[in-house]
């Protein structure tokens, strides 16, 4: 794990017409590490990632890589570079095969670098990725269409989506929203795997519980400011998060 | 109790033969090989056989069909990738304006004008559209619908390039049946290539682009520069027909931006079926010729188009190409339920 | 002088064809774009009322206006009703209809120089050494007359603020217990008649044939864009813009050119700037 920051937020804020999204919200990820970021529903978290990843645009404030400032750059541009997420709102293909939905992010120009896989090969490497997802090669699995799949597969479809990008930076939207325990746990370990690989990844998740087990350290977000960070321990003992959570008690 | 209404529902079944049909097992019998067959065969051989077949007039429409078939067929392409437009005209109208103009200043035969005018028209259709490709669909569908309409008013203003008048008096295609050949055999590939790359990886990535574009956004593709694309490959289509037409006249003037030829096109694919490129087809292959038989109406022949696009547009969004194939494939059966 | 009042006349008018548009789509966010179609519509109606019927002109006129109305409302409807929402599907049924309406009518033989509405005063007077008829006076008077009342009732009305706040969101409004096709089709109406209006007033000026009716569209069109298809101030500037423009470019260019400028303000501003000069709906560039 490096010690510098690769990706760093600084006095970001937005408005939504009147409304303060995010108020002076600044804070760094180090290379490799793992952060969760928490709070109430309507605390930001979503529009924290959609400004990192420039799905909109700050009001002020700036967003930088590796040295360079993406406040402004295009989604594309900042996916290609390396910076992945996941939607809330799963955003598949729902009338292709789940292998399918893979081969968009496999067509782009990050990928041809990365992989420089020759034209024809991305069927292949798209069913290979769902079967390290949990989609058994040898079963029709990976051929039905992603309409007709349960949840929890959708989900983890949507994670090979972004994982198929060979990202530097996964950030995850509430990824295991939705999923029964046994989903979740059949997924926790994949995103270990990856973190002890050297992912850097930013988790965003309400069921506290997991995220704690995994992550490095841990960002509150409430009414679109930064209210604690620390280790889950540190931040769980902070009053202003009690406050935020009203009475829930996690065992850390 | 109550006695339960007797109710019946339709079900849809797939024809036996179609089944039969359906994998490598379809070698083992001629009837299953036709069943197969035969839909692409027919039309593909009727294309080619017609323009010797037919007369004179007929020959005719049947070129004048292809030209309109061109242009449907590019707008069904920029619409599956989600860019609606209602200025076919402004395509049609570069490719003929550029082969017009180097056929009359230069000179030059229709061998060298078309190439230059197809792909000089692409890029050109392509880069003037390209900042208006970030808009919702509902403006740059505004943006096509003036486009040709401007430069038609400039061109009758400006009396640029034979203004009001035209150009005239250009270079002809080879005489006979050959000239009509060439926008058939054009038309026929177009088809085929369209359908060929829409399904494949990149059709799939353009078809995306217009079901979600956030998602292939954030899946690292440049959407706007694939539109780009789109534009090109559709513009050059148009460019195409643009080019044919001023050849097969050997004239070009101010028409060619006319707002029928931004209507029909779209009523011919909302007809036969937005998305499937065949329906398009179909679709030119049907209003064309009833256009032209009902010639004596005059006007009244926009006013029918769209007509025919308003009752596409509400009634019958999968168009006639999709309910002929249903046909084909499957058949119905009421059936009893309770 | 002379610049400035021709300027300032041929800005009302573009106001006063814009009103209608305007009204329909910032009470529904319906673009008709067979507006043009209505206000020709509205012309040869009351010329068959006067010339045909015989029907008195203080009958014919207001009857035409009330008749365009409905038909707004009935197109409602009738073609609209199923393409509700999808802004495209609303774009090329009513652009469709419109050209159908304006083809027909050419087809008829709706044009030339004995289709023309009578005046209704004649004569003129003289305003800053400027020649003016009467009847350009009346259309500027009624200009702004109906746009100071667009723009009372869409700011300071209740009914016309609560149709803004739909137009900005209309699940909520739907929640409310608003019923939007009630809303929608009644804002065709208004708009339709408020079509038909600028017909009775401006169509003497000039004669009357279906390319008019593409002209008025692109107005409608260019001074919405311009100004924001949002504001009504936005509106009022744009018509001034584009009017100006129009005179300027007939004076030093040409008078051909009058059309060409609203045809390259729309594509430019769409190009440039969509959301327009006063318009709030950025969200027209963020997003595609």
């Amino acid at each position: 794990m490096g010690e510098e920051a690769i990706l760093r937020a600084e006095g970001l804020n937005k408005y939504f017409g009147g409304v303060q999204a995010i108020a002076d919200l600044s804070f760094s990820l180090r290379n490799g590490e793992f952060l969760g970021i928490i709070g109430p529903n309507g605390s930001g978290k979503t529009t924290l990632v959609n400004l990192i990843t420039g799905f909109v645009k700050p009001s002020s404030g700036r967003v930088i890589y590796r040295g360079e400032e993406i406040t402004r750059k295009r989604p594309y541009t900042i996916a290609g570079l390396g910076i992945v997420r996941t939607f809330q709102m799963v955003r598949l293909f729902y009338n292709l095969p789940a292998y399918k939905n893979l081969i968009i992010p496999l067509s782009s120009s990050r990928v041809k670098r990365l992989r420089g896989g020759a034209y024809g090969e991305r069927d292949d490497v798209a069913v290979d990725l769902l079967d390290d997802m949990g989609f058994e090669r040898d079963s029709f699995v990976p051929y039905k269409l992603a309409g007709s799949l349960p949840h929890g597969y959708l989900k983890r479809l949507d994670l090979a989506r972004a994982m198929a990008l060979r990202p530097e930076v996964l950030i995850l939207d509430e990824l295991f929203s939705g999923m029964a325990m046994s989903e979740v746990a059949s997924t926790l370990p994949l995103i270990e795997k990856y973190h002890e690989e050297g992912l850097t990844i930013i988790m965003i998740e309400h069921r506290l519980k997991e995220l704690f087990r995994v992550v490095d350290r841990v960002l509150v977000l409430n009414y679109g400011q930064k209210i604690a960070e620390g280790s889950p321990q540190e931040v769980m003992n902070t009053e202003a998060v009690k406050k935020a959570y009203l009475g829930i008690e996690v065992d850390v | 109790m109550v006695e339960a209404e007797a109710r019946y529902r339709k079900k849809r079944l797939d024809r036996g033969i179609k089944v039969r049909a359906d994998t490598i097992f379809a070698i083992a019998s001629y009837k299953e090989i036709l069943y197969l067959i035969l839909p692409r065969a027919l039309p593909v051989f009727g294309l080619l056989i017609l323009p010797f077949v037919l007369t004179d007039y007929w020959g005719k429409v049947l070129v004048y069909a292809c030209v309109y078939g061109l242009l449907a067929l590019s707008w069904d392409f920029l619409a599956s990738c989600g860019l609606f437009s209602l200025g076919q005209a402004f395509f049609l109208g570069i490719g003929a304006y550029i082969a017009g103009a180097l056929s009359y200043y230069f000179h030059w035969s229709p061998a060298i004008t078309m190439p230059i005018a197809t792909l000089g028209g692409g890029v050109l259709c392509a880069a003037l559209l390209s900042p208006v490709v970030r808009l919702r669909g509902v403006y740059f569908a505004m943006v096509t619908l003036m486009l040709p309409m401007l430069l038609m008013k400039m061109i009758e203003t400006t009396g640029l390039l034979g203004g009001a008048q035209g150009l005239s008096a250009l270079k002809p295609l080879p005489k006979g049946w050959i000239g009509g050949y060439i926008v058939v055999l054009v038309f026929m590939t177009c088809i085929f290539s369209f359908r060929r790359l829409i399904n494949e990886d990149y059709g799939l990535v353009m078809k995306a682009i217009r079901d979600d574009d956030r998602a292939v956004m954030s899946a690292a593709i440049n959407i706007y520069w694939r539109k780009i694309q789109a534009l090109f490959l559709a513009g050059a289509t148009g460019a195409f027909a643009g080019a044919f037409m001023t050849h097969h006249y050997q004239f070009v003037g101010m028409s060619t931006f006319a707002l029928d030829y931004s209507i029909l096109p779209v009523a011919a694919a909302a007809l036969g079926g937005p998305g499937t490129f065949a329906g398009a087809a179909l679709g030119s292959m049907i209003l064309v010729p009833l256009s032209e038989s009902l010639r004596a109406l005059g006007g009244m022949r926009i006013a029918i188009y769209c007509g025919i696009l308003i009752i596409s547009v509400i009634a019958l969004p999968e168009g006639i190409f999709h309910y002929l194939e249903r046909k084909y494939h499957q058949f119905e059966r009421l059936v009893r339920v309770g | 002088m002379s610049l400035l009042v021709y300027g300032t006349i041929t800005s009302i008018i573009l106001a006063l064809y814009t009103v209608g548009f305007s009204l329909t789509y910032g009470i529904s966010g319906l673009a008709n774009f067979a507006h043009g179609a209505l206000y020709i519509l509205t012309g040869y109606s009351i010329w068959s009322f006067l010339n045909q019927l015989h029907l008195p002109y203080l009958i014919a006129a207001p009857l035409s206006v009330i008749l365009i109305g409905i038909f707004g409302f009935v197109v409602y409807w009738v073609l609209l009703l199923r393409v509700r929402g999808v802004a495209l599907a609303e774009l090329i049924v009513t652009f469709a209809a419109g050209v159908a309406i304006l083809e027909l009518l050419m087809w008829k033989g709706f044009y030339g120089i004995q289709y023309s509405l009578p005046l209704f005063v004649r004569g003129g007077m003289k305003i800053g050494g400027v020649a003016l008829d009467y009847q350009r006076l009346i259309v500027a008077g009624t200009g702004l007359l109906l746009v100071v009342l667009l723009y009372l009732f869409v700011h300071h009305t209740r009914i016309g603020l609560a149709f803004r706040g739909m137009a900005q969101n209309e699940r909520t409004a739907l929640s409310v217990g608003i019923e939007s096709d009630w809303i929608g089709s009644l804002s065709l109406a208004f708009g339709s008649a408020l079509a038909s209006l600028a017909a009775v007033v401006v169509l003497p000026l000039g004669i009357m044939e279906s390319a008019i009716g593409y002209e008025v569209l692109i107005y409608a069109l260019a001074v919405a864009i311009v100004g924001g298809l949002e504001s009504t101030s936005g509106m009022i500037v744009g018509s001034f813009m584009i009017g100006f423009g129009q005179v300027a470019a007939a004076r030093y260019i040409g008078p051909k050119w009058m059309i060409i400028v609203p045809l390259t303000a729309i594509i430019l501003v769409l190009a440039i700037k969509p959301s327009g000069l006063f318009g709030q709906f950025k969200e027209l560039e963020e997003r595609i």
